[in-house]
């Protein structure tokens, strides 16, 4: 009996073999269900155009359009990201909903892989969906035009957020008891958090209850603090307040803050068996 | 050492309409190189005992040990010697049967080689190397079930549970599926298995063990379960529906016992002693009575008579004052059942 206890995955190359097993599973479905990435991108491109072109030129700022286009394109990239909660808890519900979940729990690996699995490989997909966005930044007009450190900087915010946001989903995903249920609590919520934000207007735009949410929000962080790093336009930057003078490393706290209440909230509920 | 012993399991719910005893002081045991089928309705429990014995739920109160491991102390050494397989484990539908194998192979710890090998060696003995580089979406519900309890076996587990391995397949698939069960079993595997099918249960399993509310209320072999319900019985199937309550009535002046009348077949079923003769009896009477009769004979007790004298109710209906098992349970896979 004790030998194979000794076999028990609860050393730490199984933890990591056992992950990158569930990472692999992961992303082997994007080309498996093309059409998943295909209407992720073609959403945020519909954002792209509908902004850059359609209500573009209603909002003012300074530059005209070309400036909205660059001010527009880092807010596009935080919105995507933001958006990684829900693929997540989309995809969790569903393998909960099929009974991998009940599958993985009754194999001898690692408990943790499934959730590190998940989480991890989010960010690599979300890396692809990003460069794509790049590219089409690139044809509207948008340019980076810091450093290439800074450029990566920018880029490293954008995937570390996506982490955090993917810890969201695999809360959510494990509250959830359908696919259709966790696709309309996550757009509930997910959308609001885009829009009441400086993603797509200046905030001074935006009625005086929401000024201070929109500032303090970590999307229009994430997006301040990118469009600093890559010299796009950001009209706040001259704004007093906290958020307007440090977007980053109140982008960093939102993420340390968020990862450290949800990733504990998601592993709980993982382990709870007893559900 | 016997490969299960449980005494006294209990899993309560709660639910907003109070609480659902799933499993209510349930009990059982089975021996290692032997077949346990768990029969009972939708509800009865039969699943939360499989989730409890497969290390998937924390019991209440009460204990088993699996393979001589407590199943929630020792729960990650056990999972390394049993295999699950049924409604709730699953294979991942947007891989190939090949890559599920491996995958599973791979979480059980196997070198990516020898998962690779016995990934093959699988897809072979279920009869899927054709559909193994397919992804599972595209399987017939028989082949999945069958890449599904491939999956349960490559660990080459000393105890395998299969919960309601045949449940939505049609007759052809589950045909297929029993025959693959039954070389497992001839190979020596002890086998815990879940059935809402009396025939089932009486097909594969040695003993079997009959759950109701959360408590087993019958054990044995299909044999002594139907010895325990008596004898013989005469089954009638009259022509003329209207004339059901008068065969009723001239069976029961020559049989005594519970005698049950299923209206939708015309049929009315009687518990006798008198053998042949009897029959003999029973048509004379009915066709004194002028009754016409489609069918008639003699027939030894089903797994339904067994129900039916244990629980009062039928296996196959679930009385409206029981619960189904709580939804938070229940998610049914989507495709699955189909």
């Amino acid at each position: 009996m004790t030998v194979t206890a000794d076999r028990t995955a609860s050393r730490p190359g199984g933890v990591l073999s056992d992950s990158l097993v569930v990472t692999w599973r992961t992303l082997k479905r994007i080309p498996r269900i093309p059409e998943l990435a295909l209407f992720a991108i073609l959403q945020s491109i519909m954002f792209v155009l509908l902004f850059a072109y359609v209500f573009g030129g209603a909002i003012q700022i300074e530059g005209g359009a070309q400036a909205y286009r660059e001010f527009l394109m880092p807010g596009i990239f935080a919105q995507t990201i933001a958006f990684a909660s829900a693929t997540v808890a989309i995809g969790v519900t569903d393998d909960m909903a099929k009974g991998i979940v009940d599958r993985f729990r009754s194999l001898p690996m690692a408990r943790s892989a499934y959730l590190t699995g998940r989480t991890v490989s989010e960010i690599i997909y979300q890396a692809g969906i990003l460069v794509v966005l790049m590219l089409t930044g690139l044809a509207v007009g948008w340019r980076v035009r810091g450093g290439f450190v800074d450029f990566l900087l920018g880029v490293g915010l954008l995937l570390l957020f996506t982490y955090a946001m993917a810890w969201i989903g695999v809360w959510l995903g494990q509250l959830v008891r359908t696919v259709e249920v966790g696709q309309q609590v996550s757009f509930t919520v997910v959308f609001p958090i885009t829009f009441v934000s400086n993603v797509f207007v200046p905030p001074d735009s935006l009625p005086a209850v929401l000024q201070p949410i929109a500032e303090w929000n970590p999307v229009s962080t994430l997006a301040s603090a990118t469009r600093d790093l890559w010299g796009n336009p950001n009209p706040y930057v001259s704004a007093d307040g906290f958020p307007a003078q440090h977007p980053a490393l109140l982008t960093v706290l939102w993420m340390v803050a968020i990862i450290a209440v949800f990733a504990p909230l998601g592993v709980a509920r993982y382990r709870r068996t007893s559900r | 050492m016997p490969a299960i012993i449980t005494e006294g399991l209990t899993k309560v719910y709660g639910s907003s309409s109070g609480e659902v005893r799933a499993l209510d002081g349930l009990d059982l045991q089975l021996e290692q190189g032997t077949v346990l089928g768990l029969l009972g309705p939708n509800g009865a429990g039969k699943t939360t005992t499989v989730r409890v014995l497969a290390t998937l739920l924390r019991p209440d109160a009460g204990w088993a040990r699996v393979l001589g491991l407590d199943v929630v102390r020792d729960a990650q050494a056990l999972r390394h010697r049993i295999g699950l397989s049924g409604q709730y484990a699953a294979v991942d539908e947007n891989l190939t049967g090949r890559e599920n194998l491996w995958m599973f192979a791979r979480l059980y710890q196997m070198p990516s080689s020898t998962a690779h090998q016995r990934a093959g060696e699988l897809l072979e003995q279920f009869d899927l190397v054709e559909a193994g580089d397919r992804v599972a979406k595209t399987y017939s519900g028989g082949m999945r079930r069958r890449l599904d309890l491939a999956s349960a076996l490559i660990g080459r587990p000393e105890l395998l549970f299969l919960d309601e391995p045949t449940t939505g397949l049609d007759p052809r698939s589950r045909l297929q599926m029993w025959q693959v069960i039954r070389e497992l079993v001839s190979a020596g595997s002890t086998l815990l298995l879940t059935t809402q099918y009396l025939e089932e249960a009486d097909e594969l399993a040695d003993t079997i063990g009959v759950v109701d509310h959360g408590r087993i209320i019958a054990s044995g072999t299909a044999d002594q379960l139907k010895a325990q319900v008596g004898g013989e019985r005469v089954e009638v199937v009259v022509r003329d529906p209207d004339r059901l309550a008068a065969a009723r009535d001239v069976v029961a002046g020559l049989c005594d016992g519970e005698i049950s009348v299923q209206e939708h077949v015309r049929r009315v079923t009687a518990p006798t002693r008198g053998g042949a003769g009897q029959l003999v009896r029973v048509i004379r009477a009915l066709d004194d009575a002028g009754i016409g009769i489609d069918d008639i004979g003699l027939r030894r007790p089903t797994l339904d008579d067994v129900f039916l004298s244990l629980t009062g109710h039928s296996a196959q209906q679930t009385p409206d004052d029981e619960p189904d098992e709580p939804d938070t349970e229940t998610p049914i896979p989507a495709g699955r059942n189909a």
